[in-house]
């Protein structure tokens, strides 16, 4: 069978698994369709809620981000677990008591204001679009690489196969699906890096083999990888980072936008219980660990790997680097794997200086200059993009067909199962918070559900063209999105439970300051709503205000909010003694009920 | 709601803030603490080719994180017991 028969297989044999799950969980009232009946056991809304929260980023980008910048890049590892903290012990058990179905519908009866619904709508509609745009374009990637159709189709199968399931099925398709879909890509991560585990180290669990001894040179590993990387100019893959605050302060914005994001939070309304709402969260990090634990073993060892193809003189025990370095490997005897990739334009080699060898090095490194001059080099001839470590890691390896066809369903379930969540909080923010609860509260149950459906399709129509046709600022995109969640939604949600003094004015001020600084301070750096050459200030460390990168600002942004929004409390009228009693309310599990409507 | 029930709630939330405290000090020693700003001072506990700071980034700080959410909801389990307040 060739290769693309076996992908074809494993995708088409992964749909079809999807949408008979869609045949079966139909949704029939506007509860099943927001919250799935309320009755899912939190071991199963935990691997939801893993496939929900890894995406295409997680899944294709964040190995191959680690491998390129090492320790410094260990933010991604921790931010996207450590907001499931926050999330357990601050959040998802009093929401879940809350017992309502969107995360607006808390903010707008919180703070008994339209208005904060109305921002709170806005806000969560603007991080989910973004995000759902990368969701899209990654679909389409991994469709035009595996199954050799353009993207354009790619993109247009994956939105068809999404309405199915979420239209149909709203959050009770959705839910079963991200169980499928947990399985599919978690199987598919694992099992090469199990292989490339065993081939490099001899330990068959990744986490494991990463601290264990490289079976060729004796070396340990990352010891290994640190003394290669630097005979080529790199700088060490363990190097500790200079600007500590900016590490810390974009740790900490990951973690708290992962807390606020909405179509996460929305997950914890679908179970029966306030204690399983706790236990959940539980169950969906270590869902998510499987995979995060499992990353910085991926991104190590293919780096390692990408080295030692280019440069094999250095696999086994070096004596001399100079000379292992003077050795790279001749373009004419690259790999097969190589010459496929290089197909898709994403690794490409450029002969500088015409001897017929891969030089790769880091020709940025001032410092290495006279080493590379000696050596007759003339320039970094090789660009490997990040996003191809880990697809590409099956055929790096040697690792059977199927193995290969098994990355192209679980890439694609990464993708799918967070456009999907993502879909959901914008469709319930529409039919649920703005028709049903701002223009039309007559509305029956019936029509309501029409309304989420209808915007369903909608907000899907919205993706698929996004996807088609991204906007140029499509990778800061994911900036935004957690800016948004960190300085704008978590803050009020945290305030509202936490605070009974905590007042209307106070969240819909904090609110707005937190997301205009944050806004601003991006802006500022990457450009006027990301055009390209309108920032104010070129997007470097020294122009940054005391070394935060926009990226970390998300966390000032909160602190703003959370500044701003006790400052104007404290000097307006406290909120009304019934909001005061429900903020009592939610705070114990005591008397909760199944989701309700109202 | 009666005084005693009202005092009651207020001393479970009470012990709730003070665990959640607890467990977010954990949380940001792990990951601010021996994964960022005291990775240098943990430079000389060395673990498979590298430092102990190192492990915390990639791996220690979110196994400690799990253990924290399942402790934690271990806890106000008795916690909603002990006052009465479970479902």
């Amino acid at each position: 069978m060739s290769q693309f028969a076996i992908n074809l297989l494993f995708v088409g044999a992964s749909f079809a698994l999807y949408i008979g799950i869609a045949i079966w969980a139909r949704a029939g009232s506007t509860k099943e369709f927001y919250v799935a009946g309320g009755g899912v056991h939190p071991i199963t809304n935990g691997m939801a809620t893993a496939a929900d929260w890894m995406s295409a980023a997680s899944f294709i980008s964040m190995a191959g981000l680690i491998a390129s910048g090492g320790y410094a890049n260990s933010t991604y590892l921790m931010g996207w677990t450590g907001g499931f903290v926050i999330l357990a012990m601050l959040l998802a058990p009093y929401l879940r008591k809350f017992g309502k179905f969107t995360v607006p519908d808390f903010i707008g009866e919180r703070f008994y204001s339209p208005t904060a619904r109305v921002v709170a709508v806005v806000c969560l509609i603007i991080a989910s679009v973004t995000y759902v745009i990368g969701q899209m374009t990654g679909a389409g990637v991994a469709f035009s690489r595996f199954l050799e159709v353009p993207s354009t189709w790619g993109i247009w199968i994956a939105a068809l196969t999404v309405f199915f399931y979420a239209v149909l099925g709203g959050m009770k398709g959705i839910t079963y699906t991200q169980v499928a879909q947990y399985v599919v890509l978690i199987v598919a991560y694992t099992i090469p890096a199990v292989f490339i585990a065993m081939q490099l180290t001899g330990n068959p669990i990744p986490m494991f083999g990463m601290f264990s001894t490289h079976s060729e040179s004796g070396v340990p590993l990352l010891q290994k990888l640190d003394d290669v990387v630097v005979a080529l100019g790199f700088q060490d893959y363990t190097a500790d980072v200079d600007n500590k605050l900016n590490m810390l302060l974009f740790t900490l914005s990951l973690m708290i936008g992962t807390a606020g994001l909405p179509h996460v939070i929305i997950r914890f309304f679908t179970v029966p219980k306030v204690a399983d709402a706790r236990w959940s969260a539980g169950w969906a990090l270590v869902f998510i660990a499987l995979l995060y634990l499992t990353a910085p073993a991926v991104a190590s060892m293919a780096r390692l790997n990408l080295m030692t193809t280019v440069y094999p003189e250095m696999t086994g025990q070096v004596e001399d680097y100079e000379a292992a370095a003077a050795e790279p490997i001749l373009y004419e005897d690259r790999p097969a794997w190589f010459q496929t990739w290089e197909e898709t334009g994403l690794i490409t080699f450029n002969d500088l200086n015409d001897d017929g060898r891969i030089q790769f090095y880091n020709d940025a490194n001032a410092g290495f200059e006279g080493t590379a001059t000696e050596r007759g080099w003339a320039g970094n001839e090789l660009t490997v993009n990040n996003d191809i470590l880990v697809l590409a890691n099956p055929e790096i390896a040697n690792l059977p067909g199927w193995v290969v066809g098994l990355i192209a369903a679980g890439g694609i379930a990464a993708a799918l199962s967070t456009a999907a969540g993502l879909l959901l909080a914008i469709s319930s923010a529409i039919s649920h918070d703005l028709i049903k609860n701002t223009i039309n509260p007559n509305i029956s149950e019936k029509k309501e559900m029409l309304a989420a459906r209808i915007s369903m399709g909608g907000a899907i129509l919205l993706a698929t063209y996004l996807g088609l046709n991204p906007p140029g600022f499509a990778a800061q995109t994911v900036a935004l999105a957690f800016g948004i969640a960190a300085a704008s939604l978590f803050p009020v949600l945290m305030m509202g439970i936490f605070s009974t003094r905590m007042n209307s004015a106070g969240a819909v001020c904090g609110m707005l300051a937190g997301l205009t600084c944050t806004l601003l301070y991006i802006f500022t750096y990457l450009g006027w709503f990301f055009i390209p050459g309108t920032n104010m200030l070129p997007n470097t460390p020294d122009n940054w205000f005391i070394g935060i990168s926009p990226l970390s600002f998300g966390a000032v942004g909160a602190l703003i909010n959370f500044a701003v929004a006790f400052a104007v409390s404290s000097v307006t009228a406290p909120p009304p003694r019934e909001i005061q009693e429900l903020v009592e309310s939610v705070r114990y599990p005591k008397g909760a009920g199944a989701a309700i409507d109202h | 709601m009666m005084a005693d029930d009202k005092s009651n709630a207020a001393a479970y939330w009470k012990a709730n803030v003070r665990l959640i405290f607890g467990c977010l000090v954990v949380w940001a020693f792990v990951s601010y603490g021996c994964a960022i700003l005291f990775r240098p001072l943990l430079a000389s506990i060395s673990i498979g080719g590298t430092d102990l700071g190192f492990w915390f980034a990639q791996q220690g700080s979110i196994l400690t994180f799990i253990a924290l959410i399942f402790f934690y909801a271990w806890r106000m389990n008795q916690l909603d017991k002990k006052y009465g307040l479970g479902e």
